[in-house]
This record gives structure tokens, sequence and C-alpha cells, in this order.
């Protein structure tokens, strides 16, 4: 058995009025990937940031004892001072400054009156080359990819001589080749370097493939841990311990929906890329959805899904728009989402707090803000009225919280989904495109979110869902659309899909479409 | 909850509780005199521009923290043709209404290029700032005009008589005070009352959440109780000064408009997140458009309430005008980043400023100090609001986690 780095004995840490933690347990073994799963809010956050001295000693119960000894960490530097380092979900890089810069940043090498710059950038090359990353340390961060952006945070934690590293969603915003090579990366580190990490993430898959033993958190307890190394753990294990509950069926079954007339026809849509103006991100793309029908539309990160979708809903995204949208049998020219808005379209994108929510405005003002024509007479608001609709959406969404009246900004990320979804039914549209309607939510919630994607289609709505989770695509659509590269790539009955005919449908094409832009690149 | 409770009502009335620390402070400080009726009087007549002004930049900040530089230059532009106006001799009503549309022009003008051309704010007002000066002067030619019309003066809160006459001073016992005066104060107390109660019984009844009826009927009587001693002192002196009307009127028509209207809705969506309420279907360029006309339809009311208590125009008018409306602002409680402030705050803001200007003057503060003071009231005032954003971000992630927490058990 080998020897245990880390024991957190009996955390608990209370916030005023909530337990968040209570009584948990971890035991991580030297040179091991353990991963940390659990539900949104489940607390596995915060015992992260208990371990990493974020919540300073003393304002927690238990002990941490890490490399033999009882540690009482008061801040960040702390911890890493003992070869603790944590990397956070979202990235901590300055965009203007060199990857050699931001690998030492408060770390500079040199003296303390004059920073060594060859030394900093010998050693981040150095580093750089653990990471098997082969751009120079003299790029601007700015000019790489997020994936190349996450191998940057991992080098600069290797920089600072971690011992024990701490990765929360490290993939939560790396399309699937990327994701693989991180989770590569680990594995290498574990082999070569011996190193130990601990992993937290929603993605199961991911878990299963890289993870040595896993830890279940619910309610702010650990569940258990379950040895990956002794037996094979499937996701719906996982799962099951996550909520609770075994989820018999991830996707729900929508009975007795007509599937009516069409409702949106698009033909020939082409669209161009608003800053390099001869890249084409939408290119010839044709598609239907019909009333009471789900239709997916699958493709990895960056096929030029979103800006389809977009620039479907009144030209919001692109420049050059060509082609032409029928909105029940009608042609119509959408100038600006207020006129997609009035043509009963409605776009619910994927990133909520960026495009979705005004968050520093209530779950009220957010419900009625794409539509407050309904709730006001001659520009002015009726708020009796206003308050019954966000408290009729509510509870038909089951959102969770005190009142309609609490900041969105407060909200959990699915809560959050669901009082976008709520604004958008509020404007009573025909055809909804939903972009990615569950990302970074959690089991249960998604749950939710199909639910009520079911009754859209149930009240005879058309439903796009754009998603680059497989499962998801196939186990909700009719008919299913798959995207590479700009192009339609494919189309199939759901019941004709499976992950496999799916995927070879976007490989089978990119060679084909790589000549179709090496031909656009000469014409 | 009970600790808790007590840091909500300080975070929300802290600016409140500020207001009445510093009165009492000057008022020992002055041996009393800073509440004498007239001073109290003069607190509302010299800082009407900054209650009008405010109001107007408050749209602005709204929109994002956008700041409006060029309203003293506007004041002083509307001020000056309205000035030129009425010595040619034409009726007052032109010369209103001309400074009027004087103002809406430029805020339009301002408006046009920010929202639809995309010129940051701050440029293209420092552009304002300096072009309508320089053509305040041009118009004026750098001289000073008098505006002698006796009506205009007494409308706009100018001259000797701009107060509401006592029309009730015949009636009753013989007395100095203005009935007139008193009595407009004891009705308004009277008429805020009945309609606080009926609002919240109508609430009630529909079944909404309402504040306690303890802390609901405090706060009535402490505000009945300001109203009618604001009266009280007012009457003392000569009455209702006119201009207190014209704010009120502003502050009212604006309060309404940020709170119950689309256009005040969306003012706050566009300055808490514009690209989500572009894709929500509302004209975005339109409303920061709108927000710039209005601000310069204000700054040209505020030229008509500065040329009549000034009873003239000059050149130099208005000079820093829009740091103090901009102070007033922020001091209220507007966010530097926008989407949230009221009038409430403006209200506040504009007062204290007011208050702690005239206190120093009466306390005999060097005026080379009064600014360092202004200055540092601001730092304070916006420091306050940093230190709650933290300790709100530290309560929200507590929140968070219950809810979370409270969710996964359901």
């Amino acid at each position: 058995m080998a020897k245990v780095l880390l024991e957190m004995k009996s955390i608990t840490k209370t916030f005023p009025g909530v337990k968040a933690l209570d009584n948990v347990n971890l035991q991580v073994e030297e040179g091991e990937i353990h991963a940390l799963v659990g539900e949104n809010g489940a607390g596995k956050s915060t015992l992260m940031n208990v371990l990493s001295g974020i919540y300073p000693h003393g304002t927690y119960e238990g002990d941490i004892v890490y490399d033999g000894e009882v540690c009482e960490f008061h801040n960040i530097k702390d911890s890493e001072k003992k070869g603790i380092v944590i990397i956070h979900q979202e990235l901590a890089l300055i965009p203007y400054m060199t990857i050699g810069e931001n690998m030492f940043l408060g770390n500079e090498q040199g003296s303390k009156w004059c920073i060594d710059w060859n030394k900093t950038y010998a050693e981040a090359d150095k580093y750089l080359a653990m990471v098997g990353l082969s751009d120079s340390s003299k790029t601007l961060i700015k000019d790489i990819g997020t994936g190349k952006q996450q191998l940057v945070e991992i080098a600069k934690a290797l920089a600072k001589n971690a011992k024990l590293l701490i990765l929360d969603e490290p993939t939560s915003s790396l399309n699937e080749t990327d994701s693989r090579a991180l989770l590569d990366l680990m594995k290498k580190l574990q082999k070569e370097e011996g190193m130990t990490m601990i992993i937290i993430s929603h993605k199961l898959n991911e878990v299963s493939y890289v993870a040595d033993k896993i830890t279940v958190v619910r309610d702010g307890s650990t569940i258990e841990t379950l040895d990956a190394k002794t037996e094979q753990i499937s996701e719906a294990r996982i799962i099951k311990g996550m909520v609770g509950r075994e989820i018999t069926d991830r996707f729900p079954k929508r009975h007795d929906v007509k599937i009516g007339e069409t409702l949106m026809e698009v033909k020939n849509w082409t669209v161009f890329h608003p800053e390099f103006a001869e890249r084409k991100v939408v290119d010839d793309v044709s598609i239907n959805v019909r009333s009471g029908e789900v239709v997916g539309i699958y493709g990895l990160m960056g096929a030029g899904r979103t800006e389809l979708a977009m620039s479907i809903f009144g030209r919001s995204y692109g420049i050059g728009i060509s082609g032409t949208l029928k909105l029940r049998g009608q042609e119509v020219t959408l100038k600006s989402p207020k006129q997609a808005i009035a043509e009963g379209l409605a776009y619910v994108t994927e990133d909520r707090k960026g495009n979705g929510l005004v968050l520093s405005n209530s779950i009220k003002t957010n419900t009625t803000l794409a539509n407050l024509k309904a709730i006001s007479k001659a520009t002015f608001i009726d708020k009796d009225k206003e308050y019954l609709v966000a408290e009729e959406y509510k509870q038909k969404l089951r959102t969770k919280t005190p009142s309609v009246e609490q900041l969105v900004g407060n909200l959990s990320g699915g809560n959050q989904q669901k009082v976008l979804l709520a604004k958008w039914m509020f404007a009573d549209p025909d055809v909804l495109i939903l972009d990615e309607p569950t990302r970074g939510i959690d089991v249960g919630a998604k749950y939710e979110i199909y639910c009520i994607i079911n009754d859209l289609a149930k009240a005879g709505k058309s439903v796009v869902m754009i998603s680059s989770e497989l499962p998801e695509v196939i186990g909700m659509s009719d008919r299913i659309y798959i995207m590479n590269q700009a192009k339609i790539v494919g189309e199939m009955p759901a019941s004709e899909a499976t992950q496999e005919n799916i995927m070879a449908c976007i490989v089978g094409v990119g060679g084909e479409s790589a000549a179709a832009d090496n031909k656009g690149g000469e014409a | 909850m009970e600790g808790n409770n007590i840091k909500n009502f300080l975070r929300k009335y802290m600016m409140l509780i500020a207001m009445v620390v510093v009165v009492i402070v000057f008022y020992f400080l002055t041996g009393g005199k800073s509440l004498l009726p007239q001073n109290i009087n003069n607190v509302i007549s010299q800082n009407a521009y900054v209650f009008v002004l405010g109001t107007g930049m408050l749209l602005c900040i709204l929109t994002g923290g956008n700041i409006d530089l060029s309203v003293g230059s506007v004041v002083c532009l509307a001020g000056g043709v309205g000035a030129i106006i009425m010595t040619k001799n034409l009726p007052w009503p032109v010369a209103f209404i001309a400074m009027l549309v004087m103002g809406l022009l430029v805020g339009m003008w301002h408006g046009f290029w920010i929202a639809f051309v995309k010129v940051p704010p701050f440029i293209a007002t420092l552009v304002g700032m300096l072009a309508f000066r320089g053509l305040a002067n041009v118009i004026m030619q750098g001289f000073a005009y008098q505006v002698e019309d006796k009506a205009f003066l007494n409308i706009f809160g100018g001259g000797d008589s701009c107060y509401v006459p006592d029309f009730l001073a015949g009636i009753g016992p013989e007395s100095s005070i203005n009935k007139t005066c008193m009595i407009v104060a004891v009705l308004v107390a009277i008429g805020y009352a009945i309609f606080t109660f009926i609002n919240r019984s109508r609430l009630i009844k529909k079944g909404y959440k309402v504040d306690s009826l303890i802390s609901v009927i405090i706060k009535t009587i402490l505000i009945v109780a300001v109203v009618i001693w604001l009266g009280y002192k007012l009457a003392n002196y000569k009455g209702i000064p006119t201009v207190l009307i014209w704010i009120a009127l502003v502050l009212g028509i604006f309060a309404y408009i940020t709170s119950k209207t689309t256009l005040g809705r969306n003012l706050y969506a566009v300055g808490g997140n514009e690209k989500a309420t572009r894709l929500s279907g509302i004209n975005t360029k339109l409303v920061m458009f709108s927000a710039y006309t209005l601000m310069g339809l204000l700054a040209g009311f505020a030229g008509v309430l500065n040329i009549a208590r000034l009873m003239g125009s000059q050149p130099t008018y208005g000079l820093g005008y829009e740091m103090d409306a901009i102070a007033a602002c922020f001091i209220g409680g507007a966010s530097a980043y926008g989407g949230t402030g009221t009038i409430g705050g403006v209200i506040i803001g504009a007062a204290l400023c007011g208050i702690i200007n005239q206190g120093m003057v009466i306390a005999n503060t060097p005026p080379n100090y009064q600014t360092v003071v202004k200055g540092l009231v601001l730092l304070v005032a916006v420091l306050f609001d940093v230190i709650m954003q933290m300790r709100r971000k530290g309560s929200q992630k507590n929140a968070e986690a219950k809810t979370e927490k409270g969710g996964a058990k359901a």
C-alpha cells in the first residue's frame, strides 16, 4: 500500500446558517489521480478551498494531515509552500503577457530588485516541454487557444514545485481533442513525475478514464470512495452515488406528440466571420424543423453551430449573410433580434452569463426582459402582472429560489438556466433554438431541463437543440443534423443514430471539406 | 438572523444615517446656525442644479458607468441662449423653450456619437465639454447678460420673490409663519402616509411579501416628521421656494421613469449586461441614445434654473457642475459599472454634498480646505460601496451554498 500523502479528517465548514461541509473525510495516496465528483453545490469546491487555504485555518473544524504532519494554512501562499497547487476552473492568465511572464507571475526569477528574464524564459521552456507544449515561452497568452492555455496553467503549477495538483473542472471549456490531450498529460505526469492529483469534474467519462479513485460528495458529506483500480466503475454507478438514487432513464420519453407542418426552414445559409471577412463560418447550410419536433444539431465546438443559430436569430452574428429563411411557410428577412422575436423565434444562448442574463437584476426582471410589451401598457410596466408572470414560471420550471426578487447572479447554474428558459418561454416563440441548454449543470437539473424541452414539443413548438454531448443529442432528438467545419455533414432520424455513425459523418467528411477550403482559397 | 437584519438595515440606509450625522455635526460646529430657516432654504436653492443634473447623470451612469462631462458647458450654453433671447425683449416662454431645445439637441448630438458611432462616452462628452463651452463664449462674445424678466425669475427661483405666495396669509390667526407652506407640508406628509398604507394593504391582499408593520410605521413616521419639520423651517422663512417645486417635479418624473417604465427597465438592463439585452430584442442603441438625450434636456433645464438664480448669464457659469452631478450619483450609491442606482440615491447624494458645502461655509472653513473635504467625502462614499460589495460577495457565496444545498436535498 502506497503512502498516504493527504488526509483530510472530519472537516466541517459552516457558513452562517448552513453547513457546507459536514464531517468530510478524504484520503489521497501518493502518486494517484483522485477524482472528486458530485452535483453542483455538493461541496467539492468548498473542500478544495479549505485545503488550499482560501478558507484559512480556524474557519473550519477538523484536521488536514499532509505528508505526515498536521497543517494550518492561513492563505494560498502557505499551501503552495508545501507543494499544494490549485488550478481553478476559470483560467487565471493575463492575455497580453507572454507565457513565461504568466508562469512566473508572483514567483519571479532573479533577485528581488531585478528580474532575470533569461532565466525566466529558460525555466519556462523547461516546464513547457514537460507538459508537451512546443510554443515558445515568449508567445502572448492571447495568441494560443484555450486548450494550450490550460496546459500553461499546469506548467505554471509545476514551476511552483507542485507535489499535489488540484484541477477544478479543467476540461469544462475544452473541446474533446484538447480534453483528451489534457487527461493524457495527467496520466503522463503521474507515471513520469509521480505527481499526485485531485481532479474535480462533471464529465463522468473523463473521470472513469483518468481516475484511480473516485470520491463522491453529496450534500456536504463524502458518500463513498470507489476504487477504480480493483473494479470497473460504470457511469451509472457514479451517478447513483451522486444523486442518491438510480436515474434509470437519463432522457425522459415524449408521448403522444404530434409532429406537424414545417415551422422553420433555412436554405443555403452562408455566413462570414465578422473579423476575417473571407472566412466562412457557416457554409451553405439547409435545415428545417417542424412543429412538435425536437431537432438536434450535433457538432464539436467551433463547428459553426452557434454562428448558424445567431445569424438566423436576427443576424446577431456574422457578416455577408446569404440564404433564405422561411417561418411558417413565409419567407422573412430578419434584421435584428427584435424582429426575430416578433416573428416567433427565440435563441437561448450557450453563454448564459455573458449573453443571456442580466446578473445584477432580479429573476423577475430577467424573466420579462424579452417581452416587456406583454406586461406593460404604453411603456408603463404593470408590476403586479410582472410579479405574477415570474411566479408562474418559477413554479412551472421549479426554479429553486426563495423569491423571484432574488438577483440572478446569486443562483446556481441550473437555476440560472431555468430563468433563461423562462425568459424565452414567456416571449412565446414558435421556434426555440437552444444552444447547449445543459452545459455546466448537474445531472438532476439536466433531467428537469429535458422535461421542459419535452413539454415545449408537446405544446406544438419547434425545438432546435444544439449540443456537443452525443448521448444527449441521441436521447432527446427526433432528428439529428451533424455539423462539422461550417457545413452540415449528415442528417438522420434519432432512431438510426448511434455514437459511431455520427462520429463517422464527422470523420468521413474531414478531408473532403479541407479540399473544399483549398479550392475556396484559390478562387 | 438578528445580526443579519441590522447589517441589511445599515447597508440600505447608511448614506441616510451619514447625512443625519453630518447635519448634527454641523449643527454644533456652527452653533446652530446651519439649521436656521434661511440656511435650509439656501441649501435647496443653491443646489437645485445638482439635483437636476444628478438625475440626468444617473441615467448615463446606469447604462454602464458612462458619465457626461459636458453638462457644465451645456448649462452655460443653454443659459446663454436664454439670456440673449430675453435681452432681445422676446417673451420668456420663448427663451424657456429655446433653452430646453438647445439642451435636447446637444443631448441628441452626444447620443448620436455614443450610441450609433460608438465613440467612447468619456471622449464624446469631453469633446462636448470643450466645444460647447467655446460655443457659449462665441454666442455671448465674452459678455455677461442680465435677465430682468420678473415673471421668469420668480417662476424659476431667482430674484426677491421666488417663493410660492402665501395664499392663506389672511385666513386664521395672525402669525409670521407662511401658512401655505405649512399646510402643503402637512398635506404631503399625510398623503404619503395614506399612500404607504393603502399600497401595503393592497400588496397584502394580493399575497405579496411586505415589510413588517413596525418597520413600515417607523419609516413612515420618520419621513412624515422630516417633511413637516422641513415645511416648518421653510414656513418660518419665506415659504416654499419655487425651485423646490421644479426639483420635486424632475425627481418625481424620473423616479417614475426609472422604476416603472420599459425605458427605465432597459437602462438598468443595458448597464447590467448589454449583450444579453440586445439579444432580448431591445434596441440598445436607442436606449443609450435616450439616456444622453434626456441628460441633455435636463442640462438645458438646469441652465434655466441657473440663469434664474444668478439673474443673468456669463461665459464662466456652470464650471465644474458635471463633477457635482457625478459625485451626487456615486455618493448616492450608483455603481461605477452601471446597472444599479436610484433617484432616491441621487437625492441623498446631492443633499449630502449641499449640506457639507454650506456647513463648511458657515463654519468658516478656509475655501481651499473645502474642496479637499469634498473630495474625501466622495472617496469615503465610494469606499463604503466597495467594501459592501466585497461583503456581499462573501455572503452571496453562503446564500448560494444554502440554496443549492436545499435544492440537492429536495
